[in-house]
């Protein structure tokens, strides 16, 4: 980064990349890939996926500097979220937890009512809680209440490639909301990730994106590229954007006087 | 052309001989298939009358090579995109159909293909299904495991790097009761991340049982929608009640199951029908209950011990791949299980397209692991249900997908009660 203070902060540990690997289509590549050419500090786990015997454990193939954010897919309410949470901190996953909880096997769409109770048991036992949600002011700011860490609304359907689908939703979640905002699910492009960056979203959370690349290294160091590209834009400020027609040259309020 | 079903064992009685032959020849000595047994758990439900007017109502022909362009065309499947899929146009579009459930398929599973293997701990029936090895009249070993044989096959198992596991029975209330499969899940549980079963359909309270015993997944395979079918090839014991078997995956799930599996045994009757009934019935259920995890098999018919010449009829490898892209594209986001029912060859190419899950290390008999595992000789084993076509051990199978780029997964799963 060429900002050596722009850091992302969520629950006082600090990350220089804003770029988190998201957990669902797994492979060794793309563990590689994320943290060499993504620059990925963060990476997620699912703790169903974790929770396996030596033959392939996930676990051991992440470098050891990478902090792990286990998920809690496959919760189907709040407490099972909480009892995954758990176990993944007795796997020895730390502290960070990521919270999904759905009750659709369809679409996947996070249940924001059960994510919110989880959120609020899980913070309250010293977890660092980043709860993955519909873009929805009134439950981003029960979030925030109930204690946690960054809020990860979805941009579109998970695992859709399609982009922010929830721009102008999340505008206001980064808007209104004083936690860090990291954009999840449905990201399908770099150029998709530089927008929400440009936006003012703290991280960008992929997965499929990369995994279903053509060169997985490739598209690795252009996610990477983007999102760099995105904050700084979002720092410098963006210029003036015109909505409609141009700007009458002589002031409509001249004739005051 | 149609399959004989019908072999008469040596060893049967006379009377038992007369009466299988009445109960093969006279359709007037046989039991009301739609009625229920006693004991049966009745629930309500309008799944069954969902899908069965559609199946009903489908002409699969006249469907057209423009319907089945549009269906391909259409981000969303609909059940009539559905239908035109699974018609005889589609079949010329096999490619194109094969390309859009490929990407699918990454789409929601990315590059995993996940493993598993089934055991069959007993092959007791009392049933009369005229195309199954375990048929209460044909002459096979029989043979049920106690517990520390169970424990015992188990631990070959597990030593062998499976993960996840399903338990199967023949379908006898009587020899394997529900307690018997719930202290042989109990054991599974100890060695295994994920357990199934595939048993005889059970009541709400009994699917609640299981579960707390350790188990999370239901599979059980319908065979035919076809009634009138359905009443000629299961002319004996309580598997001839249809209605039951159909409402099994709902009981099931009210039971606090997670996921279940829906299948008809194509071969049996009109394929084209049947698979849209197994979409059909997996699609609707889904919809009532949204956070079932849902998977589909695609079991063909195939030989069975003392009958060589039982095969799928018109469902040949080319039709069967056309059923599966069909249910991909319809269905996203359902698990595809194909079995080793299938050839090596033909198991290799369809994870490519649309199957998410393989079995490996399978033995269709009773107790006779650590002989297939470990070559150590034994005679006492229980004859099996069906010749398989693909013997690759795990550690083969683990291999053979992992070259071909793929993913393979022993467990993405938690049981959380």
């Amino acid at each position: 980064m060429e900002n050596n203070n722009d850091k992302l902060i969520l629950g006082g540990h600090e990350f220089d990349s804003r770029f988190i690997l998201g957990s669902g289509k797994y492979s060794l590549n793309l563990i590689e890939a994320a943290v060499k050419d993504a620059g990925a500090q963060i990476i997620t786990l699912a703790v169903r996926r974790a929770n396996t015997k030596d033959t392939e454990n996930i676990l051991d193939y992440i470098p050891k500097n990478v902090t792990l954010l286990p998920n809690t897919s496959g919760a189907r309410n709040a407490e099972e979220a909480v009892r995954i949470a758990r176990m993944a901190r007795a796997l020895g996953c730390g502290d960070f937890v990521k919270v999904e909880i759905m009750r659709d096997s369809k679409y996947l769409l996070p249940d924001n009512v059960e994510t919110i109770k989880a959120t609020r048991i899980l913070a309250d036992e010293g977890f660092i809680v980043l709860p993955y949600m519909y873009p929805d002011l009134n439950s981003a700011r029960d979030l925030v209440e109930a204690g946690a860490a960054a809020v990860m609304p979805l941009a579109s359907p998970i695992g859709s490639n399609k982009g922010l689908a929830t721009k102008d939703f999340i505008q206001i979640l980064i808007d209104e909301i004083d936690l860090p905002i990291i954009v999840d699910a449905g990201i399908g492009r770099p150029s998709q990730a530089c927008e929400a960056m440009e936006m003012g979203a703290a991280a960008i959370m992929a997965n499929t994106a990369l995994a279903t690349a053509g060169d997985l290294p490739l598209m690795a160091s252009a996610f990477r590229k983007a999102i760099e590209a995105g904050r700084s834009a979002y720092l410098s400020g963006l210029g003036r954007v015109l909505q409609r027609g141009a700007s009458a040259s002589d002031p409509l309020t001249g004739f005051l006087r | 052309m149609e399959n004989q079903f019908f072999i008469d064992s040596d060893e049967l009685s006379k009377e038992a001989l007369e009466r299988k032959h009445r109960l093969e020849n006279d359709p007037s000595v046989r039991t009301n298939h739609m009625e229920y047994m006693e004991g049966m758990d009745i629930i309500e439900s309008d799944i069954c009358k969902k899908v069965m007017s559609q199946v009903e109502e489908y002409d699969y022909d006249s469907f057209t090579a423009k319907d089945v362009v549009a269906a391909l065309g259409h981000e969303t499947c609909s059940v009539r995109d559905f239908m035109a899929l699974l018609s005889p146009a589609a079949q010329p579009f096999l490619e194109k159909m094969a390309e859009k459930a490929r990407v699918q398929t990454r789409n929601h599973f990315g590059n995993n293909v996940y493993i598993f293997t089934p055991i069959y701990i007993a092959n007791y029936c009392e049933n009369y299904c005229v195309y199954c090895g375990f048929n209460c009249y044909n002459k096979i070993k029989r043979m049920k495991l106690d517990m520390n044989q169970i424990e015992e096959e188990m631990k070959v198992i597990a030593k062998s790097g499976m993960e996840e596991i399903l338990i199967l029975t023949g379908e006898s209330r009587a020899k394997s009761d529900v307690k018997y499969i719930g202290e042989a899940c109990r054991i599974a549980r100890k060695y295994f991340r994920m357990v199934g079963i595939e048993v005889y359909p059970l009541n709400v309270d009994e699917y609640k049982y299981l579960h707390e015993c350790g188990v999370d997944y239901v599979t059980v395979f319908q065979e035919t929608y076809d009634t009138d079918k359905y009443e000629k090839l299961h002319l004996l014991g309580h598997k001839r009640v249809w209605p039951y078997r159909f409402d099994a995956q709902e009981r099931a799930l009210m039971g606090g199951m997670r996921g279940v599996a829906f299948s008809a045994l194509l071969g049996l009757a009109d394929y084209h029908k049947d698979a849209l009934a197994t979409g059909l019935h997996a699609y609707y259920l889904q919809k009532k209950y949204p956070h079932a995890e849902i998977s589909l098999s695609c079991p063909r018919l195939r030989p069975i011990i003392n009958n060589s010449k039982i095969n799928p009829l018109d469902v040949h490898e080319r039709q069967l791949c056309q059923i599966l892209c069909a249910y991909r594209i319809f269905l996203p986001f359902a698990g595809i299980t194909v079995s080793s029912r299938e050839s090596a060859t033909f198991r290799n190419g369809i994870v490519k397209i649309a199957a998410t899950k393989v079995s490996a290390g399978v033995s269709t008999g009773i107790g006779d692991h650590e002989s297939k595992y470990e070559g150590k000789e034994s005679d006492n084993s229980g004859d099996e249900q069906f010749e398989i076509n693909d013997s690759r051990s795990l550690n083969k199978m683990y291999e053979d997908i992992k070259s071909m780029g793929l993913q393979p997964v022993l467990n993405d799963y938690l049981y959380v009660q």
